[in-house]
């Protein structure tokens, strides 16, 4: 196994998943054979290849500083679980 | 026990990108809207919306770079960000990471002992800022503004080249006044516009390696970041003299009690997943860009402190203080250009009365209430004797509470200098004959009691006599 259950729980936190005491060793075997897939081109000579950044061979279009959009509040709220006085409502998070 | 500890200090500089619109949307940036009403899809993070990047944002960082005497990438790739936050929608925030616009900088402060030092600049990216939690009055809710969310960053990162809060203050104020000079951002701190996170750590004086450092999050004040800085500094060495260890950890900063402590969320989660991101394309731009760019570029802060100092031959510390802004040096430059008076006595007059009474009514020095143009005027009334400097803070402060010109104030006032010699004699006689016993003093040898005599004088004319020319009356009489 490349992957350690160790590391297959901090992943699972980064991503704010959940899994079962079970789920787990099924986990760390499907993640580890993924890892081990993609990691065959560790073994390819990459001496003189620039990183690729993104597969098109173009670069970023630039827009005018401009102002285009409108206030869409109310639709887009529609589909918030809660609002209150214009703002998203979400379980308190305070530091 | 402190001069055996040595502090290491680093600064990540967020600061606002003073465009219309936001980073990668057509939203707008203005600050104070009503919550979400200027959060568009993009910034909402919807599914199957695309970013496209504000050529303004790359004019600025571009001006930031060549300001700062960087090199200006001329391919520069935008990264995810990878952490869960209820302000940041889509779950990565948008900044660059291997790749950033601007790379190796530099920017010089006076330390301590009065000297410049070089601060390395090691790199500054745009990014996306992410939204606003509110927590007061919700209950058991956080209520979340997206109107900042997708609001461009450049966030200025230096090398841990500080030694000291002082010197971290002195560097973020230079980097405050150089945003402001460029126009790339309007540096409010109030409204977040402006804001820091200290890298802070201390070692044994003469180790070579670094201690290990803690990370002080959303300082908005320089008056923050100084005592933050000072109370980490201090907290680690006891810590460390107790036998201790530093953990490498975030920290807040409470203004209220003057301390830090850890933060919690964080911690575990520092592991950010970067990678490019698949919906941007790298950004490229040429040579001949950079170059238009570096012709627009407003004379900088350092290049005027010293062109004032060569060219008006002000105190140094005087050419600082009228540089730090643009709008300060413009008008001590307007008022100069327009009076026969020494520059320096513009200079004293523009950071003392001037600067006094902008302060004292909390006005910017754009709602001056004397122009330039209008204290030119009544320095040249000082420069050509109508008025004793004195008498000048009297004119000036009836100017300022909307009087008319300097000139017009001395007409009405009847403040005019008086010079007709055989007015000031008769004046000197007066006062001759009214003191005996300090005249005999006086030609006993008590040659100080001029000052005494000179005094009485401008008493007796209100200030309105010549100095000089009373003086020299006085000796005359008293067979100085």
């Amino acid at each position: 196994m490349s992957l350690s259950k160790d590391q297959v729980h901090h992943i699972a936190m980064l991503a704010r998943l959940k899994l079962n005491k079970d789920e787990y060793a099924d986990s760390v075997e499907k993640l580890s054979r993924i890892v081990d897939f993609v990691d065959q081109l560790s073994r390819a000579d990459t001496v003189g290849v620039v990183p690729m950044a993104h597969p098109l061979d173009t670069a970023q279009r630039l827009r005018p500083d401009v102002v285009f959009e409108t206030d869409e509040r109310d639709r887009f709220q529609e589909n918030a679980a809660a609002v209150s006085g214009g703002l998203y409502l979400v379980p308190k998070v305070i530091e | 026990m402190r001069s055996s500890w040595e502090t290491v200090i680093g600064l990540e500089i967020h600061s606002q990108l003073a465009t219309r619109s936001k980073i990668f949307s057509g939203a707008s940036t203005a600050y104070g809207a009503e919550p979400n009403t200027q959060a568009c899809l993009v910034d909402l993070g919807y599914p199957g919306v695309l970013p496209v990047l504000n050529e303004e944002v790359v004019h600025m960082a571009t001006m930031f770079g060549l300001a700062i005497n960087a090199t200006v990438a001329r391919r520069s790739v935008f990264a995810r960000k990878n952490y869960f936050y209820p302000d940041l929608p889509k779950g990565y925030q948008i900044s660059q990471f291997e790749l950033p616009i601007v790379e190796h900088g530099e920017l010089f402060i006076t330390d301590a002992e009065g000297r410049e030092k070089r601060i390395g600049i090691t790199r500054a990216h745009l990014e996306e800022d992410a939204g606003k939690s509110i927590h007061e009055g919700l209950d058991q809710y956080s209520g979340i503004d997206l109107n900042r969310a997708g609001t461009p960053l450049l966030e200025i990162v230096s090398e841990p080249d500080l030694s000291s809060a002082k010197e971290a203050v002195a560097y973020m104020r230079r980097i405050h006044t150089l945003v402001r000079y460029l126009g790339i951002s309007d540096g409010n701190m109030q409204e977040g516009s402006f804001r820091c996170d200290a890298n802070v750590s201390v070692r044994p004086l003469g180790q070579e390696t670094l201690g290990t450092r803690t990370e002080i999050k959303n300082l908005n004040s320089f008056r923050f970041v100084e005592k933050a800085i000072n109370f980490e500094i201090e907290r680690q060495i006891e810590h460390l003299e107790d036998g201790g260890e530093v953990v490498q950890e975030t920290r807040l900063y409470d203004s209220e009690k003057n301390e830090t402590r850890p933060m919690r969320s964080k911690e575990e989660a520092n592991d950010y997943r970067y990678f490019p991101d698949p919906d941007l394309l790298p950004v490229e731009i040429s040579v001949e860009y950079i170059e238009s760019v570096r012709q627009q570029l407003p004379e900088l802060p350092a290049a005027k402190q010293h062109r004032f100092v060569d060219e008006y031959g002000l105190r140094p510390d005087d050419a600082d203080l009228l540089t730090g802004s643009r709008a300060l040096a413009d008008f001590f430059e307007t008022a100069a250009a327009a009076t026969q008076a020494k520059a320096q006595l513009v200079a004293n007059w523009v950071i003392g009365d001037l600067l006094g009474a902008l302060n004292r009514d909390g006005l910017d020095i754009g709602d001056s209430k004397v122009s330039a143009i209008d204290l030119a005027g009544l320095l040249t009334r000082i420069h050509d004797n109508t008025i004793s400097g004195k008498i000048a803070k009297q004119v000036f402060e009836a100017m300022w509470d909307g009087a008319g010109t300097a000139d017009a104030v001395i007409e009405a006032k009847g403040l005019q200098q008086i010079t007709d010699s055989s007015a000031i004699e008769a004046v000197v006689d007066d006062v001759i004959t009214a003191n005996p016993g300090q005249v005999a003093e006086y030609k006993a040898g008590k040659s100080k009691l001029i000052g005494f005599f000179v005094g009485q004088v401008m008493q007796a004319t209100k200030g309105q006599a010549n100095p000089a020319q009373v003086n020299r009356i006085l000796r005359d009489k008293l067979g100085g």
